[in-house]
């Protein structure tokens, strides 16, 4: 066996480092060097980022099990991006007094999950691929459970891990199923053997689960709101977005690699799942008042549009499914960004009461929440609706048009309690409005980052026409 | 460079120069430059659309252009312009302008009611310049949201349960446009989103059109006040601030109309041929439905909301025709519409901000108190009852005919039935004039009122001189119209 294979993983062996090196100034680094240990974190994830990006040739590692391409590259990339800039929202909360003495433990933790989404993503072995999503669902479950003095992040993280746990082991039971009938694991191995007899769709059933829950479709989705509502809320960020995107894009990889010869089947079960998710997520959104619960329903419906990309199951859908994902973590981390500047200000869980009247004391910050909402919702010209849209195109162009005009109608639920915060900042009055936050820099610069996402991406066609070159 | 990018870029200077100004004065200057510019653009369209015709050009769309905007999805950023939009972007710029002036003395947050008002307009021309579906459908949505924020914010009465009712319809609307517009693309199996490239290649199967033509109808159909989807527009019109109202009634409310048209029939000629029958019975429902419902209210904006939901109707029931004559009298009757509408709400709006009551049964003797509202509310009034010499008889004149002219017994009932409206109209015009403005004037607190102030005057006079010219000299706006109106009849029509 050749060891220089390890060295051709660029994306891990570098983010491999830069775990290492935190690891390290986390040991060494004492008094004022730790003023500065945020900042180095920062730095050093750009400069990863970059490097995921130009490290984009297409390879086939250990005989087939770890494959990389452009496309895998940049959605890496994309979801380091997203990890950085839920990294620069936790400045304030990390400097708190529960959380400063383990700032490293959090840095790597959150980028040990990183690493095991890399893996899921790049991998083409069925154990690749589990031990990627446990190394992408462990860690994460210490970070829910990181603000442990506060009875509802351990019960959250309790819950997480309980239910990841039990998902993993069906999920484990149906690769053992597919290891069963097939005789290996090897992704490229597969599709001959799996035609759609009874005992294939029983795996594929069983497989699904696993995925299913770390995207929280909706008969899994029962972890979510009481994880989200408990977890710190940059974490409640990076569990809504990047641990989400990725996941999606592996159910795509799979689906289309693995169950190539099983499209009808899992279309089917895809489509149900789907109008399930957007269309229970919905109703129960409008329902709640806890933000972060609030918004644990609008992700899981948000996730519920992305699989209408996923169904199309072509080079047109992984486009459409990739720039979601993109657009989904502008607009949810800007949500999230600004929820951690009001909890950090008031100390409490931010609930719609709180944030009424919010406008008038915290222009800028509502505004964009509101325009952060309105990208959520579709709503022109920000970059929301253009993802969406495709979305729909792609999912129209494989032939599902009931499938598309439920969620169609569906987005006119979601509009309803997104504008029920809009309304929340804007219209109704409040004596005494949260005051005014003065946000610090790094919480300032992802929002103006996230503001400038949500503004452009639609509008600059270039980013998707560059995805559009990368999908297979 | 292409002057109809002029109608997009310029209130994106707008908005940002609202962005960034600091006190009221900027934002009135802001304000008034940028819609100054816009009506001096627009009228330049239109008189230079006028020569190119004149001397000949007979493309069916001039100024056009185009740049790809997703070539992989075939969606292009295209541009262009025929008579029937010219006359729209004149309305919308008229109506801008005075709608500026009318919200002269908004409060609070008089930068953010602009900046969602500038949004709006932004909204309205771009749909108006486009003929691509996607672009087409963007600034529809575009214009559609800022005015949840504008009347829920800004507005009066039961405004949260009104601004929510209106965004929700309307979005509900344009989700079924959405679906139809997806069906329109790949049912036409077109490699392009140009309305012309798909109404040219004219390939869409039966089986389709009439599955995607009620759902682009009812989804345009929504905005236009079709009858069962009518009931955002009462109540929204009677919470919106002043300029709000007549943005909307006067112009967005036509967005519906000219999408009904412009893509709904031209696009689907089959289908709109085949099930015009059953969206004729619902737009004279909303004709005479629309005119009876005003009878019997007593909020001046409501019955004005209502005697919308009639107007609009008769658009919509004009257009269903598709005669020449029948569909260049729903052109004239959207403008006539926009303008006196606005011209309505906008002296309502002035009323109501004396008297702070919209109720018919507490006003009295306006006539002697304010002289110059009123007499503008009367002109109003005749304007929308049909007196000859204004706007709203050479519309309802030239739509009746058309829709007479019709050889079969169903046409010509339901052009009788619908022609009973103008009675109804009468009605309740005059009665809220006799109400509200003669007699002696019994609550002394409106005795100290003031008749109205110069921005006030302004708007108004501007608008009444719109209603009596289009209705003095109508034949250069039909001409302007007819040309293109007959162009795309000949696409519909069997």
């Amino acid at each position: 066996m050749n060891y220089l294979q390890f060295l051709s993983m660029t994306p891990e062996i570098s983010l491999l480092g830069v775990f290492v090196m935190i690891f390290l100034f986390d040991l060494v680094a004492t008094g004022r060097y730790r003023r500065i240990f945020h900042g180095i974190v920062c730095l050093l994830l750009i400069a990863h980022t970059y490097i995921c990006i130009t490290s984009g040739e297409e390879q086939t590692l250990f005989g087939g099990m770890y494959y990389n391409n452009p496309m895998i590259s940049f959605v890496k990339a994309l979801l380091t991006f997203g990890t950085l800039l839920v990294i620069l929202q936790a400045h304030r909360w990390l400097r708190g007094s529960y959380t400063y003495y383990k700032q490293g433990e959090f840095y790597v933790l959150m980028l040990s999950t990183l690493i095991g989404m890399y893996f899921m993503m790049s991998a083409r072995h069925f154990l690749l691929l589990f031990i990627g999503i446990e190394l992408a669902s462990l860690p994460l479950a210490c970070l829910v459970a990181f603000d442990k003095y506060r009875h509802n992040s351990a019960e959250a993280g309790i819950k997480y891990i309980l239910s990841s746990m039990f998902s993993s082991a069906i999920m484990l039971f149906g690769i053992s199923y597919l290891y069963g009938i097939t005789g290996t694991l090897y992704f490229d191995d597969m599709p001959t053997i799996l035609t759609g007899t009874p005992i294939h769709i029983f795996s594929l059933v069983m497989f699904f689960v696993g995925l299913g829950f770390k995207i929280s479709l909706v008969p899994f989705h029962l972890w979510t709101a009481d994880s989200y509502q408990g977890a710190p809320t940059v974490v409640t960020a990076y569990l809504s977005v990047i641990s989400k995107g990725a996941a999606v894009f592996t159910l795509f990889v799979v689906l289309t690699k693995v169950f190539s010869n099983m499209v009808p089947q899992w279309q089917t079960l895809l489509y149900i799942l789907t109008v399930a998710s957007i269309t229970i997520a919905n109703l129960f959104a409008i329902k709640q008042h806890n933000i972060k619960r609030f918004m644990a329903f609008s992700s899981i419906s948000q996730a519920g549009y992305i699989m209408l990309a996923v169904i199309a199951g072509n080079a047109k859908g992984m486009t459409a499914m990739v720039f979601y994902i993109l657009v989904y973590i502008v607009a949810n981390l800007a949500v999230f960004g600004v929820i951690e500047s009001i909890e950090q200000q008031t100390r409490h869980g931010v609930r719609r009461e709180t944030i009424n009247g919010f406008y008038s004391t915290n222009p800028r910050l509502a505004l964009l929440m509101t325009l952060a909402l309105f990208s959520l919702a579709g709503i022109p010209p920000f970059a929301g609706f253009f993802s969406k849209f495709f979305v729909f195109m792609s999912a129209f162009d494989a032939g599902f048009w009931v499938l598309v005009f439920i969620a169609l109608i569906n987005t006119v639920i979601s509009l309803y309690y997104y504008l029920l915060i809009v309304k929340a900042m804007f219209i109704t009055p409040n004596e005494h409005p949260v005051q005014k936050i003065k946000c610090d820099l790094y919480t300032r610069l992802s929002l103006v980052i996230c503001f400038a996402g949500i503004v452009l991406l639609g509008i600059c066609s270039i980013v998707y026409i560059n995805i559009d070159k990368l999908a297979f | 460079m292409n002057i109809l990018n002029l109608f997009i870029f310029i209130p994106l200077s707008m908005l940002l120069a609202l962005f960034i100004s600091r006190n009221i004065k900027q934002i009135r200057a802001t304000m008034v430059t940028g819609s100054t510019l816009l009506l001096a653009l627009s009228v330049y369209l239109t008189i230079d659309f006028i020569a190119q015709r004149n001397a000949g050009v007979s493309a069916a769309q001039l100024y056009c252009d185009s740049w790809h905007w997703y070539p992989t999805l075939n969606i292009c950023y295209s541009i262009g312009v025929d008579g029937v939009s010219v006359a729209m972007i004149l309305l919308s710029s008229i109506i801008v302008f005075t709608g500026t002036f009318a919200s002269w003395r908004i409060k609070p947050q008089t930068k953010e009611f602009f900046l969602w008002y500038t949004l709006l307009t932004l909204g309205v021309y771009g749909f108006f310049i486009s003929t691509d579906l996607f672009t087409m459908f963007m600034f529809y949505e575009t214009a559609l949201i800022p005015m949840y924020l504008l009347i829920g914010v800004w507005g009066s009465g039961k405004k949260e349960y009104s601004a929510m009712k209106l965004t929700l319809m309307l979005m509900g609307g344009s989700a079924f446009l959405l679906m139809g517009i997806l069906g329109i693309y790949f049912g036409s199996g077109a490699t392009t989103m140009n309305i012309h490239e798909i109404a040219a290649l004219g390939n869409i199967p039966v089986n389709i059109q009439y599955i995607f033509f009620p759902l682009t109808f009812i989804g345009f159909g929504v905005l236009g006040a079709l009858f069962p989807f009518h009931t955002w527009s009462p109540d929204g019109h009677a919470s919106a601030p002043t300029s709000v109202s007549m943005l909307h009634a006067g112009v967005l409310m036509k967005l519906g109309g000219y999408g009904c048209f412009r893509i709904a029939m031209y696009l689907l000629p089959q289908a709109a041929n085949d099930l015009a029958w059953l969206f004729i019975i619902l737009t004279t429902i909303s004709v005479v439905y629309g005119a009876l419902s005003a009878i019997s209210q007593t909020d001046l904006k409501y019955i004005n909301a209502y005697s919308s939901v009639s107007h609009c109707g008769l658009v919509l029931f004009a257009l269903l025709m598709m005669t020449r004559t029948a569909c260049t009298g729903a052109i004239l009757q959207m403008l006539s519409h926009g303008l006196m509408t606005a011209l309505f709400f906008a002296i309502i709006g002035m009323i109501y901000g004396r008297t702070h009551t919209r109720d018919i049964r507490k006003m009295q003797g306006l006539m002697k108190i304010m002289p110059f509202l009123a007499v503008g509310y009367v002109i109003a009034g005749f304007a929308n009852l049909g007196l000859p010499g204004f706007s709203g008889f050479v519309a309802e004149m030239t739509i009746f005919v058309g829709a007479f002219s019709i050889d079969d017994i169903f046409h010509r009932v339901v052009t009788i039935i619908a022609c009973t409206s103008i009675v109804i109209t009468a009605v309740y015009i005059l009665r809220v004039v006799g109400k509200i403005l003669y007699g002696v004037p019994t609550d002394s607190e409106h005795l100290k009122l003031t008749d109205a102030t110069w921005d006030e005057r302004f708007t108004v006079i501007c608008l009444i001189a719109c209603v009596a010219a289009l209705g003095i000299a109508p034949m250069w706006m039909s001409n302007l119209i007819g040309g293109d109106v007959a162009n795309i009849i000949s696409n519909i029509q069997p």
